[in-house]
């Protein structure tokens, strides 16, 4: 079954069309990535798969009920971490976490088991009594997390993440969606860090003025758009230009102590550098290749689009 | 099947939610609780007037204010906050949302007011002539203040000062035409025309009957007008509020 379903959705503000004919398929399990430049209808599309907005037409079921049917049963499958760390400032920690138990209706010893176990993850657990409002961005991010995923849902929606957090709560965000997903939970994410999408997720989809562009694996995609891949390079002593003219080297730019080389046939390069290197005695201090950036290809979609 | 425990319990919830996080916000205290105070202050202290008569129209008063103050500051506090997004994304509905709003002003007006009246006994000789059409009067009393409320708060806005604004400028003139501090009988003309479309007017009156026995309308008919407006003002806020929802946040 699938997770998350979305057919032919349309949502016009006045005279703008924020989300035009959208159709979504997300299979059970998998973490979806759901890309778009600013303005590009992202949130609303979240909105209205999560039940918050109304679509003007299409439909939307969450494990297979209809979300503007039967929109409580919808909502008991799934957990929601809004655009903005959305908790209530003048509760603790503890307190909206409460709060999120018994929205979902969980008993109170499984709630305060939950609550006690969650806050110790988010490292939140000796300022479980102190008002959220003076919390830092990123532990009100992690309360807010941590309420969504109080109930343990089958479908967990998150919508930018991890935009504007320190470096310690971005990585406590992405352990906790990859642990979510490890549980079972099917992943909706949208995001504007491309990096964050190539490593997390199992298919991406691109929206781009309220329409959907491109919807495929990272690799797929990345392939679809650049075939050109690059090759890094570092030697024990200074060279020139001249070193790389031939072996299937299209381009060579100086790249901080390094060179970086675009090629269609990385293979090739790495012999002939190889090659080079121990006919003129020069040693190669480092070697990396890797291959056309999500980014370019987001870049390239949208801009097409 | 499965819908309608949910929606109970959403209600049920929000309700609580709202009684911790409201009651004590500034704007609830001062235009719920200290401004009926003070204007039965200004009215009564240094002049000669009869306490026992009026009683009944300050606790319409009372509760009027009280209960109508809690729900115009809920959504737009929320929306302000951005916590309406997540409100809505656990399982609630619009309709759970808006019937929480309702009950917390309600428990708000009722617990007040009645704190008020039995503080009351001690300094003023009132009598309650019907003892269940005291509780009806403040039970739909409250009800009806509170949907007021909630209709307040319906409009488009993420500015709690601009609710509160928009409804203490309809509710302040509601207590000059609705036989608080004047009585009905003494009404004439347009005055009297409009304190007939005043809801706290058919709410002064059934505590009238119900502590001094007498009305000016039966309370029968009282109760009717106070259920029937609290139900249209549900239902326009609801309707304000869903059309809001479809243009967006």
């Amino acid at each position: 079954m699938d997770a998350i379903r979305a057919d032919h959705l349309k949502k016009i503000f006045g005279p703008v069309t924020a989300v035009n004919d959208v159709s979504i398929t997300v299979r059970e399990g998998e973490i979806f990535g759901f890309l778009g430049p600013n303005g590009a209808g992202k949130t609303t599309t979240i909105r209205l798969l999560t039940g918050v907005l109304t679509p003007d037409a299409g439909t939307v079921t969450i494990n297979g009920i209809d979300i503007h049917r039967h929109p409580l049963e919808a909502k008991m499958q799934m957990g929601v971490i809004p655009e903005s760390s959305t908790v209530y400032g003048d509760m603790t920690a503890e307190q909206n976490l409460q709060l999120s138990g018994k929205m979902y209706g969980m008993p109170r010893a499984l709630r305060e088991e939950r609550i006690h176990e969650l806050l110790s993850k988010m490292g939140l657990a000796e300022k479980r009594r102190i008002p959220v409002r003076a919390f830092s961005k990123g532990m009100k991010q992690r309360v807010s997390i941590a309420c969504a995923i109080i109930h343990r849902p089958k479908v967990l929606f998150l919508d930018e993440p991890t935009s504007g957090l320190d470096v310690q709560s971005r990585r406590l965000v992405i352990e906790t969606i990859r642990d979510m997903n490890g549980q079972g939970s099917t992943i909706f994410l949208t995001t504007h860090n491309i990096e964050e999408a190539n490593t997390l997720c199992h298919t991406v989809c691109i929206i781009n003025k309220g329409k959907i562009v491109a919807q495929e694996s990272p690799e797929r995609l990345k392939k679809m758009f650049d075939t050109t891949q690059s090759v890094e390079v570092s030697f024990d002593r200074p060279v020139t230009q001249d070193l790389f003219k031939g072996g299937g080297i299209i381009r060579a730019e100086p790249c901080g102590d390094k060179w970086r080389l675009y090629t269609d046939n990385p293979d090739l390069v790495l012999k002939y550098l190889v090659g080079r290197a121990e006919r003129e005695s020069i040693g190669i201090t480092s070697l990396t290749t890797s291959g056309p950036s999500l980014e370019e290809a987001f870049v390239q979609i949208t801009e097409c689009a | 099947m499965m819908e309608v425990p949910l929606f109970l319990r959403g209600i049920i919830v929000i309700t609580g939610k709202n009684m911790r996080l409201y009651y004590t916000k500034p704007p609830v205290l001062m235009f719920g609780l200290l401004f009926p105070l003070f204007m039965f202050f200004a009215f009564f202290v240094g002049r000669h007037l009869d306490l026992v008569t009026f009683f009944p129209a300050f606790l319409a008063m009372m509760l009027f204010f009280t209960a109508s103050s809690v729900a115009p500051l809920i959504t737009p506090w929320e929306k302000r906050e951005k916590t309406y997004e997540r409100l809505l994304s656990y399982p609630v509905t619009q309709d759970s949302i808006i019937m929480g709003d309702v009950l917390a002003g309600a428990i708000f007006g009722i617990g007040i007011s009645f704190l008020v009246w039995i503080a009351s006994l001690a300094f003023v000789p009132v009598s309650i002539t019907n003892l269940g059409l005291f509780f009806l009067a403040f039970i739909l009393g409250t009800l009806s203040c509170a949907a007021l409320g909630t209709l307040l708060a319906s409009p488009a806005s993420d500015s709690p000062p601009n609710v509160m604004i928009l409804s203490n400028l309809i509710r302040f003139p509601l207590i000059f035409i609705s036989g608080v501090f004047i009585p009905l009988q003494q009404m004439e003309g347009l005055g009297l025309a409009l304190a007939y479309c005043s809801p706290l007017t058919y709410m002064v009156d059934l505590f009238n009957a119900a502590m001094t026995g007498i009305s000016v309308f039966s309370p029968l008919v009282d109760c009717c007008v106070l259920a029937g407006v609290s139900f249209v003002f549900i239902l326009a806020g609801r309707l304000i509020q869903k059309r809001n929802m479809m243009k967006g946040m």
